[in-house]
């Protein structure tokens, strides 16, 4: 018998039964639904994560002043007064994996613009903070070194800042009044977006010199935070151990006392992103497998089932002239379509279940062609794996007692 | 329909043997196991039939005519014995082979009809051409020409539960000879049927077997036996009368004789 003569043979027989057949087929569209869907949120998910890590900015590693140890007590974060600006150039210049820093301090403030006003951060730093966190300029530019090292009364605003004090008008040039000092515009960042794994708002910031804060606003020489850019990712851990040994130095703690600062590397956090993007996975796979497992012994009974109740029509198809093989062929073939079938109904469901979670959970969902491959090849050998056994019982009927059987 | 060409030298495999002989059986016998106990079906039989004979194959059940039949069709194998079909040993055949024979030698015709359900008359009759190399347009024509050979041309497209059971048994004998066999082996094939419409399906045999087709019946209904050329009684596993009807009956004379019942 040929091969599309037998793919007709099968279509028909499941034709003929079309409520079993469509039963049969139920625990691989979900075991298959539940593949793409997975593969679809889970790559979403990872792309996200990566998109918001990409926002802090490329190979970053944070230095953040230290919490303070008052009498066995520890209080908060950005206590220690320790951090200075001649730490961030010592690190740029003794630090060889280390390619750039910027220096930061920053301080909550309302800003006032004509009738409108929004309390925002105000974050006090350098001219290479926007390459450290590769943050381009939407409009306008950003200030100079001179304008750091005369405390110039300067501001870049972040998307958010912009939107609610400006609306739709060109903010270049206007000047915005922070606390009592009045500041002129020089630029506006392009948006960034939520930070990955809270829900503060990035944007939601004005960008002034260092000394503009320290001196005017704040009136404290100390840093709270060095933004560090390493020469790659790899270099990030390296970097990590040389500022760490070096700000020991330079702070003089002693061996066996507490930093007095932290270092946390943006690698790391990438890292532990992926590790638990990746458990997740494991864990949605082992699920779907299940299911799809579940799907196959599904397709295996209710072959059975089949076979049984086709045995006459076994027993005369081998009458005229089938030979075992023939049989067999219609069976698997049998599997092969409820397979092809169930498959290619499964990825449609899949594809509407993450599209559903997206729209739920506001996660994006991103479906690779090789999804579906895998899918329809899992849906595939699920089916020819648990079709055979129905399909070789059958073959290896005895026609007269098939032709025989009531 | 060409049916009737069923023995001409260019489809004839191997000339027969000497004897001229389709089908030569010597001493074939068959045993199996039934439980504890072994069953002899058949105790050493021994005959021959030759191209265009009608036999009838008549025995009590248990007499071993069935397991014979089952023979005979190549679907089962004698324990001893040899079974020539044509000159070729079937008894050594692997089950593939076997089941070639089946797809071009034999046709069957069952007391059930054994038609597949929800399939149509005519894709039930080309069923025999899916497992022999036939493509789409000979196999569609070949089953058309059987249907219209046994006057059910009208019903092609009909379902088996949509047919009465002559036309069914008709159907099922229009996939008996869609391949051109050589015997066509009707086990009970009135069985199932009414007096009138039995006869109806035997008047097919007698057309049939007039054109040169060799038929084997079994029945158990001796006035059946009599439409036959030849009369064989089975009883314990063995022959026990072999004799050839003087004058077999004629279906068709039979059939004004008796009452129509369909309108």
């Amino acid at each position: 018998m040929g091969l599309s003569a037998a793919f007709v043979l099968a279509l028909r027989a499941l034709g003929r039964n079309k409520m079993r057949s469509g039963l049969t087929m139920l625990g691989l569209i979900i075991g298959v639904g539940a593949v793409i869907a997975v593969i679809g949120i889970g790559e979403g998910a990872a792309k996200k994560a990566q998109e918001q890590l990409a926002a802090l900015g490329s190979n970053m590693l944070f230095v953040g002043s230290g919490s303070v140890n008052r009498y066995g007590l520890h209080v908060g974060g950005f206590q220690t007064k320790t951090l200075v600006l001649a730490d961030a150039r010592a690190i740029v210049r003794e630090c060889p994996s280390v390619s750039a820093a910027a220096p930061g301090t920053e301080t909550g403030q309302q800003v006032v613009y004509g009738n409108e006003n929004w309390a925002t951060q105000i974050r006090g730093t350098e001219p290479q903070y926007f390459e450290v966190r590769t943050w381009p300029f939407s409009r306008g530019t950003s200030f100079s070194e001179d304008d750091v090292a005369q405390a110039a009364t300067v501001a870049i605003l972040g998307d958010t800042v912009r939107k609610y004090l400006f609306g739709s008008r060109n903010p270049i040039g206007e000047t915005v009044r922070i606390g009592t000092l009045p500041f002129k515009v020089l630029g506006v960042l392009t948006p960034k977006g939520t930070s990955p794994g809270s829900t503060q708002d990035q944007d939601d910031v004005i960008i002034v010199p260092l000394t503009t804060v320290q001196k005017k606003l704040l009136g404290q020489e100390w840093l709270r935070w060095i933004m560090v850019s390493a020469v790659s990712r790899q270099a990030s851990y390296i970097a990590q151990k040389q500022i760490e040994s070096l700000l020991r130095d330079r702070h003089k703690i002693r061996p066996g006392d507490p930093d007095d600062f932290v270092v946390s590397n943006l690698a790391d956090v990438a890292d532990a992103a992926a590790e638990q993007g990746s458990v997740m996975t494991v864990l949605l796979t082992i699920v779907a497998s299940i299911a799809l497992l579940v799907g196959g012994i599904g397709i295996m009974n209710i072959m059975l089932v089949s076979v049984t109740e086709r045995t006459r029509e076994i027993g005369v198809r081998m009458a005229v002239g089938a030979t075992e093989e023939d049989v067999r062929l219609q069976f698997l073939i049998e599997a092969l379509v409820l397979g092809l079938i169930g498959g290619t109904i499964g990825i449609v469901f899949g594809i509407a279940c993450s599209l559903a979670v997206s729209q739920g959970l506001g996660w994006p969902i991103r479906i690779p062609a090789y999804a579906i491959g895998i899918s329809t090849l899992f849906a595939i050998t699920i089916a020819l794996f648990f079709g055979f056994y129905p399909a070789k019982r059958a073959s290896q009927l005895n026609p007269i007692e098939a032709l025989r059987y009531e | 329909m060409t049916t009737v060409n069923s023995a001409t030298p260019a489809d004839s495999v191997p000339a027969a043997r000497s004897s001229g002989a389709l089908v030569e059986v010597h001493d074939l016998r068959k045993n199996y196991q039934l439980g504890e106990t072994e069953v002899h079906a058949l105790r050493g039989v021994t005959l021959s039939i030759h191209p265009g004979d009608f036999v009838a194959i008549m025995g009590a059940s248990g007499s071993g005519k069935s397991t014979f039949m089952n023979i005979l069709g190549c679907l089962d194998k004698p324990t001893s014995g040899r079974y020539l079909l044509e000159g070729t040993d079937v008894s050594s055949l692997t089950k593939k082979e076997l089941a070639r024979i089946r797809n071009q030698k034999i046709g069957f015709v069952f007391q059930g009809f054994n038609l597949l359900g929800r399939t149509t008359a005519l894709e039930n009759t080309e069923l025999p051409m899916l497992y022999s190399k036939t493509n789409n347009k000979d196999r569609e024509r070949r089953a058309r020409e059987a249907l219209d050979h046994v006057g059910l041309s009208d019903r092609a497209d009909h379902f088996p539960s949509q047919l009465s059971g002559g036309q069914q048994q008709r159907v099922a004998i229009a996939r008996a000879l869609v391949n051109l066999p050589r015997i066509l082996l009707a086990d009970e094939p009135t069985g199932n049927l009414d007096s009138r419409t039995s006869v109806e399906v035997i008047e097919i045999f007698q057309r049939l077997n007039a054109s040169g087709l060799t038929i084997i019946l079994v029945t158990h209904e001796p006035d059946i036996a009599q439409f036959a050329k030849r009369e064989i009684v089975f009883r314990d596993g063995q022959i026990r009368r072999d004799d050839v009807v003087e004058v077999p009956r004629v279906a068709s004379e039979v059939l004004k004789t008796m009452p129509t019942i369909e309108g």
